[in-house]
């Protein structure tokens, strides 16, 4: 069997031609193509989240020294499904005076933003829903609901707990959609293209060293740092602090409007562990990419469940920052050195060095900026623990 | 294009609409006794106290407030960015200009202790 014709794209031109041989109309094979591809995105999306769900529970129990879900099917495979139904079956209870109508549309919304946000990840070369020209700023317009989908949740419950995570939704995902977004901005500046295939198509040189991860790593340590703030991950899960606030701003949600805000937990995970392998890790970008085109499905598959491991690794192992740390960590720390990596890139692009040149550069000068920046820090820090010493210093009254 | 844009449209219509389809679903199927305890307000078995939707801290509104300044910060640098190779060294200096003018903004709001958590 010749691999080279396995490509995801041919499917894609079957199925045009299929319809097209019906004797339709331009137009309606248009529309069925783009329903077929919806649903398709929609119906990929959901069955990811059960292994996903499956999968992040089965390493934390793993590195907190437990077995994890074990009963029910084989490596308890089935555990989602079986929550699923159980959520499906539960009563719905809505709190007596919440605002309807903001209460009932938060779930919706926050399913809404992630299911958008797949439409512009490429899974191989050009098996892409919508390879729109505005790929990135898409990604960052999608994105903005989802803070609206909690804040709303959050008002909308009537419940102090809630309001609260709601507060600290304004606080955590507003601000850390900054540094997320002028990290991403970065490789758009080096490829000139918004595109999101256009940016995986873009790393594909010297076998995987010309990934953004190698010559950019201080924008992918931003961009990584911010995600996990994205997806209310710990040590940023404040919105959703067990221990303080009982469940965020999902506490008076049960049943199926639930399991919408828990569903879109995880796939938000995974889309923004995507959108890092595709702008950072060469999306399906690896070895014989060019011969066998499905194979960057599997490159891409891996990359991206690479970075969820990653972060249910970091969830799994880090204590939970208090909010003001996590607000100065934002604007004091990542928000600046976003800012200086920008100039210092555009102007590095503008000497127009010779290719690998060019890379070298740029990783020695991210390099130099993230140990200014650590050094900076590090300085801040001991200042506040001296500072914190000396206010808890008893003081000796003069005799 | 054209076509690219009418599945995002379409993805948008099955995106919002598939949530409220699967919950009027499980209308049909789930128990439905609500008593006024139960769906009284959730405070770990507390009767609430006062008022919820009380006024927003003035700090979180200085968040919002730099945030809607570098949320359009990075509006206009999105087709900066597209048009870098096309630019001259100009343009990149004129940029950075708007950086650092924006950046001053950041060290005006450093200095006037809004990051300070209070």
């Amino acid at each position: 069997m010749d691999l080279s014709s396995l490509d995801l794209r041919a499917i894609g031109a079957w199925f045009h031609n299929l319809l097209m041989g019906t004797g339709m109309s331009a137009m309606l094979v248009q529309f069925i193509e783009s329903l077929v591809g919806a649903l398709l995105l929609l119906i990929f999306g959901l069955t990811l989240v059960i292994f996903l769900i499956w999968l992040e529970r089965k390493l934390a129990g793993r590195i907190q020294d437990r077995l994890g879900p074990n009963r029910v099917g084989p490596y308890g495979l089935m555990q989602t499904m079986a929550d699923a139904l159980k959520l499906l079956t539960k009563e719905d209870v809505t709190p007596f005076d919440a605002d309807r109508v903001t209460y009932n549309l938060a779930p919706a919304l926050a399913v809404f933003h992630v299911i958008m946000a797949l439409a512009v990840i490429p899974f191989a070369d050009q098996v892409i829903a919508a390879d729109i020209n505005v790929g990135v700023l898409y990604l960052m317009a999608v994105g903005a609901i989802g803070s609206m989908a909690a804040l709303m949740a959050g008002w909308a419950s009537n419940n102090k707990y809630a309001l609260i995570g709601g507060f600290r939704v304004v606080a955590q995902l507003l601000s850390y959609e900054i540094p997320l977004v002028l990290a991403m901005l970065i490789p758009v500046l080096v490829t000139g293209t918004m595109r999101m295939n256009g940016l995986a198509r873009a790393q594909g040189d010297y076998l995987g060293l010309g990934w953004f991860v190698w010559t950019l790593p201080l924008a992918f340590i931003i961009f990584f740092i911010a995600s996990l703030a994205e997806v209310e991950r710990a040590p940023f899960d404040l919105l959703e602090a067990e221990s303080e606030i009982v469940a965020g701003y999902n506490i008076e949600y049960s049943g199926m409007k639930f399991a919408w805000f828990f569903l879109a937990f995880f796939m938000n995970s995974w889309v923004l562990a995507a959108i890092g392998a595709t702008i950072f890790l060469g999306g399906w970008q690896g070895p014989f990419v060019d011969q066998i085109p499905a194979l960057g499905v599997i490159y891409f598959f891996a990359k991206s469940l690479f970075l969820f491991v990653v972060q249910a690794w970091v969830r799994t192992t880090f204590p939970r920052l208090r909010i003001d740390q996590m607000m100065s960590f934002c604007w004091k720390f990542l928000v600046p050195m976003a800012l200086v990596l920008f100039g210092f890139v555009a102007i590095i692009l503008k000497l127009h060095l010779p290719s690998p040149w060019e890379g070298i550069i740029l990783l020695l000068s991210n390099v130099a900026i993230l140990l200014v920046g650590l050094s900076f820090l590090g300085r801040s820090q001991r200042k506040a623990v001296y500072a914190s010493k000396r206010a808890f210093t008893p003081t000796i009254p003069r005799m | 294009m054209l076509q690219q844009y009418g599945l995002i449209g379409l993805l948008a219509l099955i995106a919002i609409a598939f949530p409220f389809v699967t919950v009027g679903f499980t209308w049909l199927i789930r128990p439905k006794r609500p008593d006024p305890i139960k769906n009284s307000t959730y405070e770990c078995g507390l009767e609430t106290i006062g008022d919820t939707w009380v006024q927003f801290r003035a700090q979180y509104y200085l968040f919002a407030l730099i945030f809607v300044v570098f949320d359009i910060e990075a509006m206009f640098l999105f087709p900066f960015a597209v048009a870098f190779n096309s630019v001259g060294l100009f343009a990149v200096i004129e940029a950075i200009l708007f950086i650092v003018m924006l950046a001053m903004g950041l060290v005006y709001a450093w200095k006037k202790k809004a990051m300070e958590w209070q």
